[in-house]
């Protein structure tokens, strides 16, 4: 390969792993202490550049980076439990639009976890049609004055920092009146409010935003260009929430864990089920393993064609797949477990999602049953994934739109 | 491991589909599936000479390219595109069998005629049962002497009709054998079978007492099983061009297809379509091109590589090549229209080697389900 991103090895990579392990081990310090130091070696994002916690190399390679950690130490740390949104999402947007020492600052909090992240996205009025929303944001010296209303905001109540979209300009179509916004979620007039989800577990938010100033040096790129930023969040939600299976570890582990312990070659063996029900049920394990596999192969692919920087819209194709098939992987564990799917054991008291005891694996098969139906849902809907991939990868024509050119306070609404 | 090809094998996907669309355009395929053979004999000579199609993996000393699985993938992906009619298929089975099997004096007696063209080997080891695993090959060889008799009937076998070096799997006493059969031989009468599938000929072969020369020492049935994954591997590949070819002219049309004033594609009950075969095609090249790189490198299990991309490569192959007609409307039910083509390589391919029902049963007892 010519390519000069490239230029550290995958050998040359393991060293470097082994020189972080050697200054600071996660089995040895705390989690900051030990996310800090993995920041400065430049191996949190290894895709970022140096001096930003990368190397500049394929986001492929990161997973060289984490298999090596996991070689050498029993504190595994996953970035999906860490922060997220701030770790998936708001890094590469800061990373691509933030001032200098908005970097400096909020790069390496995000990924020790010190700063939990939240995208303030949508609202009641605009989901998929996200660039329609309504929350205004009003300039008033060198500040912005936010007034309006979130929803659905993923752990808005544990976040320093939010990503927030919101309309500085009425009077422009709706993707041209869009700023994008760092809004330190401690300021005066920030109201979150739990919504509690079809599990009874509140993971997510209804967010109000009453007169809540934001330093005019918050705004990511410029005023009006809210969108372009948006855009490289989402494209970034798109591949954190598609691309983490692995090959060997992906969605259809639960689902055999399942079948080894709740199917027939479990401790309740075949649970009165005949041969041909076995047969068929096992048959429908396979097909979902396999396509979890293929999953995890195509996140591998997709990450080592790309480069340094940040994705593009063939993100959507594992959002897509990782949405379906993990709906039908908790369908099918639900019919693995049989007559006793009438029971959900744990109830339904409304509650935080972190505040839930430990559960079984049973329990938990249900409750991933009903957590999988937001999976088509968050992060945008499985049915834009698809206008996403047949538009902007085969290239098909959009659809007739009556929101073209029109300002965006004219537009139809309900 | 890291799926990714080299600029090498992008120079090779190029000449092989520069040639291929100028040689074997939608004419020259209709022209040889009318034939009795079902191929061009002399487009499979200048696919052999120019660009060493019929002996892809067989070693330079023995007059073949030299390659290996990745090569093969990207050729036979290139040729599942334009549904080429030509014996490769069958070629690369017996390639790999004769690799796998055969000892140095048999290598060298076999290996060049197949990879110049000039001799079409083919591998038979189906028998009248119709199964493809090579646990339960029936057909039983009979030792007289120094030399084997044969007596039985194998099924579906690629090319057997116009094959000159036929290798038979027969049983023998330690296991698997295999056997070689001169196309003319004494007591075999073979029979073209008429074809879902137009565009790749099978065949039907019975032996009455046919003498045949067996290749190879000991069981040979380790060596066949690792010719018959490499096969499908190769399969698998030109599942993946013929699905992807199907994706690119159902995108086409509906681009420029214009119903209600609009392109069809821009109704979200085709885009939709459309965007469901794409992630199925994306899928499908994950499967096919793990396949080929587990048989390179040797990092990973092949046999359960194999398995899941014949299984997943089949039914989605199928799905699009369905869709491909569904999205062109009646045109795409016409038989001047090529779509009908692309839907019965696509059954007849996932019917070959085993159905995916089967190749997931082999799955879940790998798993230990
Ligand atoms: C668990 C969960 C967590 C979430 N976390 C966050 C978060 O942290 N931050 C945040 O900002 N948002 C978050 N969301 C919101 C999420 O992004 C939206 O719910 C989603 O984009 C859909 O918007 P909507 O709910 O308004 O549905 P709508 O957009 O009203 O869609 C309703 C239906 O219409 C379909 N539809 C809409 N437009 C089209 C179209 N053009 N073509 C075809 N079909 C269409 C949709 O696919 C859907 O089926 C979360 C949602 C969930 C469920």
């Amino acid at each position: 390969m010519s390519d000069s991103k490239r230029t550290i090895g995958e050998a040359e990579l393991r060293d470097r792993v082994r020189a972080l392990l050697a200054q600071a081990h996660p089995d040895a310090v705390d989690r900051v202490t030990f996310r800090r130091a993995q920041y400065d070696h430049g191996l949190a994002w290894v895709h970022f550049p140096e001096g930003y916690g990368g190397l500049g190399l394929s986001p492929g390679m990161q997973s060289i980076v984490d298999d090596e950690i996991a070689l050498h130490a029993r504190t595994i740390y996953w970035n999906l439990a860490i922060n997220a949104i701030g770790i998936g999402m708001g890094a590469p947007t800061v990373m691509t639009y933030a001032a200098e020492h908005y970097k400096q600052q909020l790069l390496p909090r995000i990924f020790t976890g010190e700063d939990i992240w939240c995208q303030l996205f949508s609202e009641p009025s605009a989901g998929s049609d996200v660039a329609g929303l309504a929350t205004r944001a009003v300039r008033d010296g060198d500040d912005w004055i936010v007034n309006g209303q979130k929803v659905w905001a993923s752990i808005a109540h544990k976040s320093s920092w939010a990503m927030l979209l919101a309309r500085t300009d009425p009077n422009k179509p709706k993707h041209d009146g869009l700023s994008y916004f760092l809004l330190d979620m401690k300021s005066p007039g920030v109201d979150v409010r739990p919504l509690y989800q079809i599990t009874g577990d509140a993971e997510f938010n209804e967010v109000f935003l009453n007169d809540v100033r934001i330093p005019g040096d918050r705004i990511l790129g410029k005023e009006g260009m809210g969108w372009r930023v948006a855009i490289t969040t989402l494209m970034n939600e798109r591949v954190a929430l598609g691309g983490s299976s692995r090959p060997g570890h992906g969605l259809s582990e639960k689902l055999l864990n399942l079948w080894r312990e709740e199917g027939p070659s479990g401790p309740r063996g075949a649970d009165g089920r005949s041969a041909a029900e076995i047969a068929v049920l096992r048959d429908a394990v396979v097909r979902l393993h396999i396509e979890s596999e293929l999953l995890g192969i195509t996140n591998q692919r997709t990450k080592s064609a790309m480069r340094a920087g940040n994705p593009g819209p063939e993100g959507s194709v594992a959002k897509l797949v990782q949405a379906e098939l993990n709906k039908k992987i908790t369908e099918l564990g639900l019919e693995l477990i049989g007559s006793d799917a009438l029971v959900y054991e744990t109830g339904y008291p409304l509650r935080r999602g972190e505040d839930f005891p430990a559960r079984t694996r049973r329990e938990n098969a249900k409750h991933d049953f009903l957590r999988a139906r937001a999976n088509s849902i968050e992060g945008g809907t499985s049915e834009v994934m698809r206008n996403i991939l047949a538009e902007r990868m085969l290239g098909l024509p959009g659809e007739p739109r009556v929101d073209k050119d029109v300002a965006w306070k004219d537009i139809p609404r309900g | 491991m890291d799926i990714r090809f080299s600029d090498e094998h992008e120079e090779l996907r190029r000449t092989i589909r520069q040639f291929l669309s100028a040689e074997s355009g939608e004419q020259a395929v209709r022209a040889a599936m009318a034939t009795e053979r079902g191929h061009d004999p002399k487009l499979w000579q200048r696919m052999a000479q120019e660009l060493g199609l019929a002996g892809l993996v067989v070693p330079e000393n023995f007059g073949g390219a030299g390659m290996g699985p990745i090569e093969a993938l990207v050729a036979f992906e290139e040729m599942g595109r334009v549904l080429v009619c030509a014996p490769a298929l069958a070629s690369h089975f017996a390639a790999n069998a004769i690799l796998a099997v055969a000892g140095e004096a048999d290598q060298e007696a076999l290996l060049p005629g197949i990879a110049a063209g000039t001799s079409l080997a083919t591998v038979a080891h189906v028998d009248a049962a119709g199964r493809w695993d090579l646990s339960i090959v029936s057909n039983e060889a009979r030792r007289e002497g120094e030399s084997w008799r044969l007596d039985g009937v194998w099924r579906y076998v690629l090319d057997g009709h116009v094959a000159d070096r036929l290798l038979l799997v027969a049983r023998v006493p330690d296991g698997l054998g295999l056997f070689l059969v001169e196309g003319e031989a004494t007591g075999l009468t073979r029979k073209a079978l008429p074809g879902l599938d137009l565009t790749r000929r099978l065949a039907e072969l019975r032996c009455s007492a046919v003498a045949a020369r067996r290749i190879g020492e000991g069981d040979a049935r380790p060596g066949l099983e690792r010719a018959l994954q490499l096969t499908i591997a190769a399969l698998v590949a030109e599942q993946t061009g013929g699905a992807a070819r199907c994706l690119e002219i159902a995108t086409d049309y509906a681009k420029s297809r214009y119903q209600f004033g609009r392109p069809i594609g821009s109704f979200q009950a085709i885009k939709h379509h459309c965007a469901d075969l794409l992630v199925s095609v994306e899928l499908m090249r994950s499967a096919a091109y793990h396949a080929s790189f587990v048989a390179a490198t040797g990092e990973g299990d092949l046999e359960t590589a194999v398995h899941q991309a014949k299984a997943w490569c089949s039914e989605a192959y199928f799905e699009v090549a369905a869709e491909n007609i569904q999205i062109h409307g009646g045109m795409g039910f016409t038989w001047e229209y090529p779509a009908h083509l692309y839907l019965k390589r696509a059954k007849s391919s996932e019917v070959l080697f085993g159905s995916p029902a089967r190749h997931r049963e082999q799955i879940g007892e790998r798993l230990g389900l």
